[in-house]
């Protein structure tokens, strides 16, 4: 069975904070033909369960919750006449762009798109992903499921919770369950540190006099067909449990916050090149995969801190997607500067640059794999260094990030690699 | 003379500094732990007047696309009347439509703030 081709010029696949602001900057770019399709029957991705405050400050200067963020760009779709899909999930998308999705109201549809935005965003890691003990008792949600059963169905998973992990979707359930009437008996980290936000360690586990034990993971989960206690254990340096440790809660719910990853089973199929660090695409300058005229932003390019970066991110992906669509045809291929993460640099986004292409400032953006105290972070074009920042503290849960000119790059020609780097003075 | 000693966490940036409030019969008289400014300002309102935005959810009725509605507080309550705003929020419901912005609930617990919805429904 094969339906029938449509051809449109920028095709996103998703419609979350990434989709929206990529359309939105593709269609401000001058490219009007712009598709966004949307499993969800709604706008907004996972903005529209995150209904605590605290997202736009660096866009908008004041706190918004994130219903009231995604309604801010879903206005400005309307406004732009910009067409979505919703309902509609994409099944597809070929090497040469042709994206095929499937949906109630119009069965399946194949569109060759001149250019693609992967925008679909994360998932939460699953409990099979962390090798925990007993067996597969109901009452064991992700974080961000139990979000959505509270803030979206109006339904309270359970009364006694204990939380493994301390990303911020944990921190902020921990204080949301509370809110609802549940308690919250403790929050375990298997790190000496938190991945959360230092705001959302006071406001959600502080405030209502949560522990959060670092160092700590849960070794047994007790119950058959509702959890009934889990037991926590102190691990050492090698994050193995320390015999000796073991604390048993009674409890009827487990939440998991140990992680994100990027959502690229899409990506994966259309044989786009995949990060073994960020589990997202390689990028270059113009947010463009290792496929032409396939772009990605977001969370599905590596996983953000804050929803602002990821709409700054999409919106240079939109637009650049927009030019391509535009040229309609694949630019010369130009010369390439790699960009090299050490010393303590995990990885960064994009990881590489071709100065004839990037605007006159590129954003390179990054995290730290340990927590970092007045460390410099330093850029080396070739073996110059040109760049020299102290920062007091950097940590894994925060991402940072360093700004390239096209000038500096345009006045070394010879320069083949870029490294960005820690380093203690 | 009463001396209270306070250790708080600043949150205005990932420093997380442990600050050490000292209070002398009610009134701040030292922050230390510090390392600028902000901390300073953060830690002597946390310990004269801690507020904080409540957000939370309530029933919509008539709604064809929700079942709840996110609402907040429209600006800072004090802190020890977090738990005022949420149970005088347990029996409302919204009516649709409802579009963001609109007063669900005027003056929560007395407190002169309103509670608005952040979510058309």
């Amino acid at each position: 069975m094969t339906a029938l081709l449509e051809n449109r010029s920028v095709v996103i696949v998703g419609g979350g904070p990434a989709g929206l602001s990529a359309a939105i900057a593709a269609y401000e770019a001058g490219e009007h033909d712009v598709l966004i399709l949307e499993r969800d029957t709604q706008l907004g991705g996972i903005l529209n369960q995150c209904i605590h405050n605290g997202f736009g400050l660096h866009t908008f200067k004041e706190e918004l919750t994130g219903p009231e963020y995604a309604a801010r760009y879903i206005a400005r779709a309307d406004e732009l006449g910009i067409e979505r899909r919703l309902g509609t999930m994409v099944m597809d998308i070929s090497a040469d762009r042709i994206v095929t999705a499937v949906s109630a109201e119009r069965g399946i549809t194949r569109i060759q798109a001149s250019a693609v935005v992967l925008a679909m965003g994360c998932r939460e890691r699953p409990r099979g992903a962390l090798a925990t003990p007993g067996y597969r008792p109901a009452g064991i949600y992700s974080a961000g499921t139990a979000q959505r059963l509270v803030n979206i169905e109006g339904e309270l998973p359970g009364r006694e919770v204990v939380i493994l992990g301390s990303g911020d979707i944990g921190l902020i359930m921990a204080r949301r369950m509370t809110f609802e009437g549940a308690h919250v008996a403790c929050v375990a980290e298997v790190m000496p540190y938190s991945g959360g936000l230092k705001r959302n360690i006071v406001q959600c586990l502080d405030d209502f006099g949560i522990p959060l034990l670092l160092s700590h993971t849960v070794v047994d989960i007790e119950g058959r067909d509702r959890v009934e206690a889990v037991v926590i254990a102190e691990v050492d340096e090698r994050m193995k449990p320390i015999p000796g440790t073991e604390v048993r809660y009674p409890c009827d719910t487990l939440l998991l916050s140990v992680g994100l990853l990027p959502e690229n089973e899409l990506s994966r199929a259309a044989g786009v090149e995949l990060s073994p660090v960020t589990r997202g695409p390689v990028v270059n300058e113009s947010l463009e995969t290792s496929i032409p005229g396939v772009f990605a932003c977001g969370n599905v390019l590596h996983v953000h801190d804050l929803v602002d970066y990821v709409s700054e991110e999409a919106a240079a992906a939109g637009a650049c997607a927009a030019k391509y669509a535009q040229e309609a045809q694949a630019a010369e291929p130009a010369p390439r500067i790699t960009i090299n993460a050490k010393g303590g640099v995990r990885y960064t986004v994009p990881s590489s640059v071709s100065p004839d292409r990037m605007d006159d400032t590129l954003t390179v953006r990054f995290r730290v794999g340990n927590v970092y105290r007045d460390h410099y972070v330093s850029v080396y074009y070739g073996d110059e260094r040109v760049q020299h920042r102290k920062k007091r503290v950097m940590a894994p849960g925060e991402m940072e990030q360093v700004t390239l000119k096209r000038a500096d790059l345009l006045k070394r020609p010879d320069v083949s690699s870029i490294t960005i780097t820690l380093e203690e003075e | 003379m009463a001396t209270e000693k306070r250790e708080l966490t600043c949150i205005n940036c990932p420093l997380g500094c442990q600050l050490t409030v000292t209070i002398v019969d009610g009134e701040v008289i030292e922050v230390s732990g510090n390392t600028c400014k902000r901390g300073e300002v953060y830690g002597k309102k946390e310990v004269t007047n801690p507020t904080r935005i409540v957000t939370t959810t309530v029933p919509v009725i008539g709604s064809d696309h929700e079942r709840m509605v996110s609402v907040k507080t429209a600006s800072d309550v004090p802190k020890g009347k977090m738990f005022d705003v949420v149970a005088a929020l347990a029996e409302v419901t919204a009516q649709a439509p409802v579009a963001i912005g609109d007063v669900i609930l005027a003056n929560v617990a007395d407190t002169g703030v309103d509670v608005i919805a952040t979510k058309n429904a």
